[in-house]
């Protein structure tokens, strides 16, 4: 292996993987506020970029973007409201089964919607041929929208979480629900929130890989099961190290395909389970603190 | 009185040939392929439903146990040992009677093993794997186990996609019939539609009827221990681990006996058996025959089995049980004959099965 190709492979695996950050940092969000993982997260990036491709026709490209954005948000927060929080004294098993159909529903609904035709979205900037060299090798300038994009995503996040007065309430409810709803929060109303930020990025993460990986109506699973990989390396609720997780899976990912391609799927799914056998607290978290959640 | 639990076995029997004689009568008995289908599903689902309405773990992964079932059938009852004729493990399996020899559609002589020695080594293969992938994940929660199990049924389906052997996405078809006893075979043909009809419901029943055995004992009380509150389980002296992992692997070989069945009587598998759709199929019937009910899941089993094999929900086959697993859990968490208007129904069809 030269160097271009080193450079390509790298450039392939830290795309991918910032967008597994972003999956694994929606999964954070909804299971730190209820507990719960959403199955149904790996749709909402499709549904923005399916979205965001219709819009495209009749609205300028940044427009169609925002409103993806937007009706993602709605759907997700929609969702919340209709499907989980009419699901009384639940437990941790219905609700996940609930969002397990619920991805299956959206996903068939975008089969009915939008066909099985693979779609994308527009290079943002110049074609899909314009690159920048890079020690030899060419890197396509949606590689930086993707990274430029994630990182936004993760420090808007950070700053939201910490210096907002409902990202405050937000950590509140995830530490200590009832705690919270005596301080006069409104907890419902934060984990509605929740789904909606949730889906919010995972369409904004939708639509700035659509260019580079194209886009298909069942293509949210396999993002959710490596976003939800991440999630669990980094450490459920942690999301700086979900970052480093996305990276070092895409990384991994990249250079197990350039070897050879046909088990590019298993690598994550081999990932996810030695993880989950071994250290399902995650890489980065002490261990007694995740004790609780699986012992 | 444990014999009440065996009552709805018999009017069970008795319904299975009022059936037949009413298909008869309607001249429809073509329904019988679909209905014997079904059950052959049913047996997953009867499986599942031990490990999560009685134990109360969840798994995705069981579309994966039954694709190993039945690809383990397939690949060893087609796979052409002439070649190796003389080597001495193919020829120690002739000497023992584990090998036949027949022609395919297009004439070749074949030598393959049994579908006796096949359908053991399906169930015995998968039980291993069973074994080695519960002992490893069967110690997670909730949707840690949920995930775990999803990703074994995806690298099965990977699997199956990608190996030569198991015939990538065209799966393996030309599976000879299952010669069982005498006159009696697995066969999808038209002339055996009756005999297999009988031949899958009593597989079903027998399979009930274990089942009923097991949650109605020692270890159906621990199981149900397990499901209500692990950690007192556990301080009052049930090795809840060990449980739970033989549950796992006891349902792991049911979905690979309805899979090496299905697989003889179709006479192909494929990899749309191993999808995660499949899995999450299973989950939502389980659901809707309530859980810790196992005739509530068998009859769910075969009806809903039997509408989706009839192409009755169209291009909506998927959302349907999508819709079903969501409305399920919120309405219903209980099952469908648990629901207060239902409930006279319900005490009809099912005798609470919790004595």
């Amino acid at each position: 292996m030269n160097l271009p190709q080193i450079v390509e492979y790298a450039r392939s695996g830290i795309t991918v993987g910032s967008i597994y950050a972003i999956v694994a940092i929606g999964f954070n969000i909804i299971y730190a506020c209820t507990g719960i993982i959403n199955f149904a997260q790996g749709e909402f990036l499709i549904v923005g970029a399916m979205t965001a491709i219709s819009l495209s026709h009749v609205l300028p490209l940044p427009a169609a973007i925002a409103g993806a954005v937007l009706v993602t948000a709605l759907l997700g927060g929609l969702l919340e409201i209709v499907f989980i929080r009419p699901v009384k004294n639940a437990s941790v098993l219905r609700l996940i089964v609930v969002t397990i159909g619920l991805s299956i529903v959206i996903r068939e609904a975008m089969l009915h919607l939008w066909g099985e035709t693979v779609r994308s979205l527009p290079y943002f900037t110049g074609t899909a041929v314009s690159t920048v060299t890079i020690l030899g090798a060419g890197v396509s300038l949606q590689v930086f929208w993707v990274l430029g994009v994630s990182a936004v995503i993760v420090a808007a996040l950070t700053l939201f979480f910490r210096f907002t007065l409902t990202g405050r309430a937000m950590r509140a409810c995830a530490d200590d629900r009832m705690a919270a709803r005596l301080c006069g929060i409104n907890d419902r109303w934060m984990v509605t929130l929740s789904f909606m930020l949730s889906a919010g990025i995972g369409a904004l993460a939708g639509c700035v890989i659509s260019p580079v990986t194209q886009t298909q109506y069942d293509m949210g699973a396999p993002l959710a099961i490596k976003g939800f990989t991440v999630a669990i390396i980094g450490g459920l609720g942690n999301s700086m190290g979900a970052v480093a997780a996305g990276l070092f899976l895409g990384l991994l990912e990249a250079f197990v395909t350039s070897q050879s391609s046909a088990y590019k799927e298993a690598v994550s799914i081999v990932v996810l389970l030695l993880i989950l056998v071994f250290r399902p607290s995650g890489l980065f978290t002490r261990s007694d603190v995740s004790a609780l959640r699986t012992a | 009185m444990r014999l009440r639990i065996y009552y709805p076995v018999l009017a069970t029997a008795v319904l299975i040939v009022l059936l037949h004689l009413a298909l008869a009568y309607a001249d429809a008995t073509y329904y019988m392929t679909q209905i014997t289908m079904s059950a052959y599903y049913a047996l997953v689902v009867i499986g599942l439903c031990l490990l999560m309405g009685y134990a109360g773990q969840a798994s995705l992964g069981h579309a994966g146990f039954f694709a190993i079932g039945g690809y383990t059938a397939a690949v060893l009852t087609t796979y052409n040992l002439r070649p190796y004729a003389d080597a001495p493990f193919v020829s120690l399996c002739r000497a023992l009677g584990l090998t036949m020899q027949w022609k395919d559609l297009y004439g070749t002589d074949i030598l393959s093993f049994t579908p006796w020695a096949a359908f053991g080594s399906a169930l015995l293969l998968t039980g291993l794997i069973a074994l080695v992938i519960g002992a490893s994940v069967i110690r997670l929660k909730g949707h840690y186990l949920a995930m775990a199990t999803l990703g074994f049924g995806l690298i099965v389906y990977r699997i199956a996609l990608g190996t030569p052997v198991l015939g990538r996405a065209d799966g393996i078809s030309n599976v000879p019939p299952f010669h069982l006893l005498g006159s009696l075979q697995v066969n999808g043909r038209a002339p055996f539609r009756i005999q297999n009809y009988y031949l899958a419901w009593v597989v079903v029943l027998i399979a009930m009827v274990l089942a009923l055995n097991l949650v109605h004992s020692r270890v159906g009380r621990a199981l149900r221990s397990i499901h209500e509150n692990e950690e007192a389980a556990h301080s009052l002296g049930v090795n809840t681990y060990r449980y739970k992992l033989a549950v796992f692997v006891l349902s792991a070989i049911f979905a690979a006996m309805g899979g090496a069945l299905l697989t003889h009587y179709s006479g192909s598998i494929g990899p749309a058996e191993a999808t995660v759709m499949k899995s999450v199929r299973y989950v939502a019937i389980v659901a809707v025959g309530g859980m810790a009910n196992l005739w509530g899941a068998m009859v769910m089993g075969i009806l809903l089995n039997f509408l989706s094999l009839r192409g009755v929900f169209g291009s909506f086959d998927d959302t349907v049980f999508g819709a079903i697993l969501i409305m399920m859990m919120i309405f219903a968490p209980q099952g469908l004959l648990r629901v207060p208007r239902l409930r006279a129904l319900g005490s009809l069809v099912s005798r609470r099965s919790h004595a």
